[in-house]
């Protein structure tokens, strides 16, 4: 009896989370007229014609490769300076692991608005806003820390024997990284890559300052505009909707593993 | 030797310094310059204008609206997804098999773009022409003075309850089970089981998770600004809305670095904090 009352509590908020996304699912097919004489009804026949307009009006492969660049961006460059630094930090390699450790925890902490908008000017005086590459860059000094600590934890766990064993037979210290440390740590590189593109395939604050032309919009920026003409077109809104979730979703469920073992490991914000 | 393998090591941290200290760090020193300076963010022109913007701001009702917004989005937060997750969690520490199923769909909300969150909810929940409000003859809460605040928090809470569940089972199930076990010996229920053995084993999570809170809560922006806008009539304006409206619409950036400014003072109080709580957690 208390196990089926744990299930509904449990089922009601996986209906909580789940029915806004399963009425974008069935309104996406729908006309406009359909939806307003009931949302909840699913569609009477299968039409595509809202997802090609919704893909022409929101610019849609345009944003899919700049969503790309940009989070490929931001993952590489956090991947090489965290796991670099991960692995110093570990081995207290240099003697102000500690301040450095201090630093990177307030620097966690930092919120965009204390450094958005001298920033701003700054890159808008050197004519880098509206470039997808640069918003990238941005987006891992802002992931950087938290991924330093988490690479951290992966070394930490790695057996001194293998280092000293190595550096024995004369290997060198990228030579170490590379062949010997980075394939032990490859879970850990795997989780702050997924944790990481997340972060930035969602942004929105950086992204929406810093890249205005409409040439330069990320996905979710370029159904954001949309929205300004098709606000009255449901049928379209939630074409484009279902465009931009199944992606993620499909990224999310194949590698759930990792998203959640980075969540549970505390090293997410919110 | 040891003052090359200590050449080596800067040589490996120095770009996630750089980049940290480059982006991040040295921005954030200027905007505490510009708070004292009327800049319009374009041209090379400004004036020292002492604390005259931090008088303005607080002379401005809004600004009261926005503080009061950000105290009432930190209660909302630290009650409502905390007791969601907590209940969630327990329910699904003890069964295993359908642990991966729920954590996935709680989850679903959470890997999604606040754009596409906050639009998929205005568009088909809150639209009064067509949308499940206006099905039921309902006015939406975020075109009302007195509830605005409240619909953007709804999506957000929404799209973030899931992600506490995930860390707080996880945090769970790292309690001993010989406890759990010596517990149940003892013969206590399941809510004394919780109350006695995994809450006080979660401790450390919960607090951090708190902070965390405290610290978004006073940084919210997405949800507000993808949703209401700050408005109608800014009754929903929260701290990051009212700071960026300054830079981006009227162009001063003297006060909208004022007001990131004193946002940021309260994320600092609690990420004072944060570090001494983790801090105290390392050397346990």
């Amino acid at each position: 009896m208390r196990r089926a009352l744990g299930y509904v509590v449990l089922a009601f908020f996986a209906a909580v989370a789940l029915i806004p996304l399963l009425l974008v699912l069935i309104n996406s097919f729908k006309t406009n007229p359909e939806i307003l004489s009931n949302p909840f009804k699913p569609p009477s026949s299968f039409s595509f014609g809202n997802f090609s307009t919704a893909w022409n009006y929101g610019q849609f492969t345009k944003g899919f490769l700049n969503s790309i660049l940009l989070t490929g961006t931001a993952v590489l460059v956090v991947l090489i300076a965290s796991s670099l630094a991960g692995y110093v930090l570990a081995g207290r390699r240099v003697r102000t692991s500690s301040a450095i450790m201090t630093y990177l925890t307030m620097a966690m902490t930092v919120p965009i608005q204390l450094f958005i908008f001298p920033l701003y000017a700054g890159v808008a005086s050197l004519n880098l806003t509206d470039n997808v590459a640069v918003v990238g860059v941005i987006l891992a000094a802002v992931n950087i820390p938290f991924a330093t600590f988490l690479m951290r934890t992966f070394f930490l766990n790695v057996p001194a024997e293998i280092e000293e064993a190595a550096l024995a037979d004369g290997v060198s210290t990228f030579g170490l990284l590379r062949w010997i440390l980075f394939p032990i740590v490859r879970p850990g590189l795997i989780t702050v890559g997924v944790i990481v593109g997340l972060n930035a395939w969602n942004e929105f604050l950086l992204s929406s300052t810093f890249l205005q032309n409409p040439e330069d919009q990320t996905l979710t920026l370029g159904y954001l505009t949309m929205n300004g003409t098709f606000s009255t077109d449901m049928g379209t809104m939630m074409a484009g909707a279902l465009i931009l979730i199944v992606p993620i979703l499909g990224a999310f469920i194949a590698l759930q593993r990792y998203v959640v073992d980075g969540m549970a490991s505390g090293a997410v914000k919110g | 030797m040891a003052r090359r393998r200590e050449l080596i090591g800067y040589g490996l941290i120095a770009p996630a310094l750089i980049l940290s200290i480059g982006i991040v760090v040295v921005p954030g020193i200027f905007t505490v310059v510009l708070s004292f300076t009327d800049w319009s963010g374009i041209g090379p022109s400004y004036n020292f204008i002492g604390l005259q913007n931090f008088r303005d701001i607080l002379a401005d009702n809004v600004f009261g609206t926005a503080l009061l917004n950000n105290i009432k989005w930190v209660v909302l937060f630290l009650t409502v997804p905390a007791i969601i997750g907590l209940l969630t969690a327990t329910l699904l520490l003890r069964r295993r098999k359908m642990r991966t199923f729920f954590q996935v769909i709680y989850l679903m909300p959470y890997v999604l773009a606040p754009v596409v969150n906050a639009l998929v909810w205005q568009t088909i929940i809150y639209n009064p022409n067509g949308g499940i409000f206006g099905f039921f003859g309902l006015q939406p809460p975020t075109a009302s003075v007195r509830t605005s605040l409240y619909g953007a928090a709804i999506v957000d809470m929404w799209h973030y309850f899931g992600f506490l569940t995930v860390v707080y089972l996880g945090a769970m199930r790292q309690t001993p089970m010989d406890q759990v076990e010596a517990a149940v010996v003892d013969g206590a229920g399941s809510w004394k089981v919780f109350r006695h053995v995994y809450l006080p084993s979660i401790r450390p999570t919960l607090l951090l998770m708190g902070v965390m809170t405290v610290i978004f809560s006073f940084l919210a922006f997405d949800y507000v600004y993808l949703l209401t806008q700050g408005g109608p009539a800014r009754s929903s304006e929260v701290m990051g809305t009212y700071a960026y409206a300054f830079a981006f619409s009227s162009f001063e950036f003297g006060k909208a670095a004022a007001v990131g400014l004193i946002m940021s003072f309260f994320g600092l109080i609690a990420s004072c904090v944060y570090t001494w709580l983790s801090r105290r957690d390392v050397t346990e």
